[in-house]
């Protein structure tokens, strides 16, 4: 990343949560309605520090449940309020019916999702089952590789979701301990700095706007449902705009600049892997390594998979040879886990696209080495010289 | 020690109870932290399945989510465990698919009464034969000490830094007005009692409900200025109930804000779920 000259910031070492905790108290939303659950459960009993040493305006609500969290979410932000909360795997779960109220009614809930597996069998570590299966929910949905790129998505999430072309909820997704536990150095921003870049939020049409009355989530029928729907999808196809542009302004206040993919070494690379998250850092390593040798290997890492980024995908993989991209979450007998498909498809149109396969890794918190890495090169190596793929998809190291 | 060199005559040998035949001994060393009053409660469970005399696989245990839900990992029976809130719903759909099995759902305070207060309530309302295990320890242990919908208010837990502000359920009276028909409270100093009370609920049919107050001295204990697991149970579980029996010779004043411990409720008239639905089932078929 680049340097951070640009800001009075200064480093320190935090563990994701508690980032994303500092984030959220330097954000400092209305009301923040919450339910404990692992990995994530720190990122609010360290909110909950700052509300009850007055660090915050925030009204801090526990309730009862995941379900009524995101209720109590979308509540407040429908009242006006910018509203935010955390959660992981079965507590994501059981927010789905509100995840597509909050979306269809346009509100900028903002929600840190610390990845973990779906039970059954029950299972408290990493993987991305939890965020992928929202994927269709019309969430805005960034994945964060390091603390601080987790931490600096927090912000910038707000500023995504409540622009006004864009309206839409956002959740900024890390891995489930082991980005939201380690503890890594990071650059942070003034809470002075932080205020100025969200601003403040003032919704259009708030329901305590008693002088001008609104209605949400009104009856549509059939003459009106698909047109709400396409409205919808318009919105969060446009809001690749805005997170370009946000990325941007925060690369210019901060020296740490976004875009919707990162990339590493993909220049002249003959083979890549695209990955998201924390694995991406474990791939780098790998790529170092193989790099030594001469091998001409690459790194494609979407920050942003909704709305994904089919075009920058095309453009950044042209010249590849040979892809295999890698799921950290399997869509059971679709075609391939989830990333795969999007990149599969993005690539059909191209010409000279590369020859692309597809591999589950990393379930329920199962390593991913350099190792891993390295094979899944020699592998793609293979393709190129035989211009054949063996095994189209599949599961990695189980 | 010389116990071996007292005359034999009058001595009554207690053999000690043998656990281990209801439990899967590759799944020990438990999770529980030491002073947890969990152990306690499945020990006193175990004890009570000896008495009443059910076959290990007759007994089906369900549970949530929770350190008080991982009981069932522990035990030699057909167990399920389930999702956080969910495991009387769970019960209800195994009682109903086999009739015949013992169902037991273990459970705690925040599982049954927070996220899970809904299939709890409905449950008891339909008085399905299970018989369910509250372990009421007035805090979310497993997430790491957060306020349950029993946490007493002015408690501290890690969500409540200035004391709990939200007035607690009473796990036994909505269990009572929900429709189950047998509602117990025990606690995990009075050990004996609990056997007993936890044999009578398994041998009832219909819906039971056993509150019982145990302690997580990890969280709620030092939160809340209770050096030890003993302290807790004598202040909290000995002090803070006292028993039907000895409620009957006491005033409202004499009882205080002490909590009764006992069977609270009884109803063995109330037609159970199961019999009514074969019975429904005969009457709509024409039988
Ligand atoms: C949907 C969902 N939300 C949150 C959790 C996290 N969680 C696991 S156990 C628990 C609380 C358990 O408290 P309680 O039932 O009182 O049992 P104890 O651990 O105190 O025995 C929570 C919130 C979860 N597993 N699933
Ligand atoms: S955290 Fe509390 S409830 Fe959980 S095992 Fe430890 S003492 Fe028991």
């Amino acid at each position: 990343m680049a340097d951070n000259t640009a800001s009075k910031t200064k480093n320190s070492a935090l563990t994701g949560n508690s980032a994303m905790a500092l984030a959220m108290k330097q954000i400092d939303p209305d009301v923040c309605a919450v339910y404990p659950i692992t990995p994530s459960t720190t990122v609010i009993e360290e909110f909950s520090s700052y509300v009850a040493d007055g660090a915050v305006e925030t009204e801090f609500v526990t309730v009862e449940s995941e379900h009524s969290a995101m209720s109590a979410c979308i509540g407040a932000s429908a009242a006006g309020g910018r509203a935010m909360t955390a959660t992981s795997s079965q507590g994501l779960a059981l927010m789905w019916e509100m995840l597509y109220i909050a979306s269809g009614m346009r509100l900028p809930i903002i929600m840190t999702t610390v990845n973990r597996a779906l039970a059954a069998p029950i299972n408290i570590h990493c993987d991305h089952s939890d965020s992928m299966g929202a994927r269709d929910s019309g969430w805005i949905q960034l994945y964060s590789e390091t603390v601080q790129e987790a931490y600096d998505n927090l912000f910038q999430a707000v500023k995504i979701a409540e622009d006004e072309r864009v309206l839409l909820p956002v959740m900024v997704c890390l891995d489930g301990f082991i980005t939201s536990h380690a503890i890594e150095v990071l650059s942070l921003i003034t809470d002075d700095e932080a205020k100025d870049f969200v601003g403040d939020y003032t919704a259009k049409h708030p329901l305590l706007d008693t002088d001008n009355p609104a209605s949400m989530g009104a009856l549509a029928l059939p003459d009106t449902y698909m047109d709400f729907k396409h409205v919808q999808s318009d919105a969060i196809a446009a809001s690749k705009e805005v997170v370009i542009e946000v990325g941007k302004e925060f690369g210019k206040r901060f020296g740490r600049e976004y875009g919707l993919i990162d990339t590493y070494q993909l220049e002249d690379a003959d083979v890549a892997i695209v990955i998201l998250n924390s694995a991406a850092g474990t791939t780098r390593v790998a790529i170092d390594e193989l790099r030594a040798k001469g091998l001409k290997v690459g790194l494609l890492k979407p920050r942003l998979f909704r709305p994904f980024p089919h075009a920058e995908m095309v453009e950044a993989l042209k010249g590849v040879k040979a892809v295999c991209v890698l799921d950290r979450a399997d869509s059971f007998s679709g075609f391939g886990g989830p990333l795969f498909n999007e990149v599969r498809s993005a690539l059909y149109d191209m010409e000279d696209r590369p020859k692309i396969m597809g591999r589950i890794y990393g379930l329920g918190g199962k390593d991913y080495t350099t190792e891993n890495a390295v094979a899944i090169y020699e592998a793609l190596f293979d393709v190129v010289k035989t211009g054949k793929i063996d095994t189209l998809n599949d599961y990695m190291g189980s | 020690m010389s116990t071996d060199a007292k005359p034999a005559k009058k001595q009554k040998l207690s053999v000690p109870f043998d656990y281990s035949k209801y439990l899967r001994k590759d799944k020990l060393p438990h999770i529980w932290c030491p002073g947890c009053g969990h152990g306690i409660i499945l020990k006193a469970l175990l004890r009570a399945v000896d008495k009443v005399g059910l076959e290990k696989d007759d007994i089906c245990m369900v549970s949530g989510i929770g350190c008080s839900s991982r009981t069932p990992g522990y035990v030699d029976f057909n167990t399920l465990h389930t999702l956080h809130g969910r495991a009387p719903s769970f019960a209800t759909g195994i009682k109903l698919t086999n009739p015949e099995l013992n169902v037991i759902v273990t459970t705690g305070d925040g599982d049954a009464l927070a996220i899970g207060g809904n299939h709890f309530i409905h449950t008891c309302r339909r008085n399905i034969d299970m018989t369910i295990l509250v372990y009421s320890n007035a805090i979310y242990g497993m997430t790491g000490g957060q306020f349950s919908p029993t946490t007493p208010i002015g408690s501290f837990t890690h969500t409540s830094s200035y004391g709990a502000m939200e007035p607690p359920f009473d796990t036994c009276e909505m269990a009572k007005a929900a429709g189950a028909t047998f509602v117990a409270r025990a606690t995990s100093y009075h050990v004996q009692d609990l056997e007993k009370t936890l044999k009578a609920a398994i041998e009832h049919k219909g819906t039971s409900v056993v509150e019982i107050l145990d302690e997580c001295p990890v969280y709620f204990g030092r939160l809340n200025k209770m050096r030890s697991a003993s302290q807790m149970m004598e202040k909290i579980e000995k002090e803070g109930t006292v028993s039907v029996k000895q409620a009957e010779n006491l005033s409202p004043e004499e009882i205080g804000g002490r909590l009764l411990r006992g069977i609270l409720h009884h109803d063995t008239e109330t037609a159970e779920y199961c019999d009514q639905y074969a019975a429904l089932t005969e009457r709509a078929q024409g039988k």
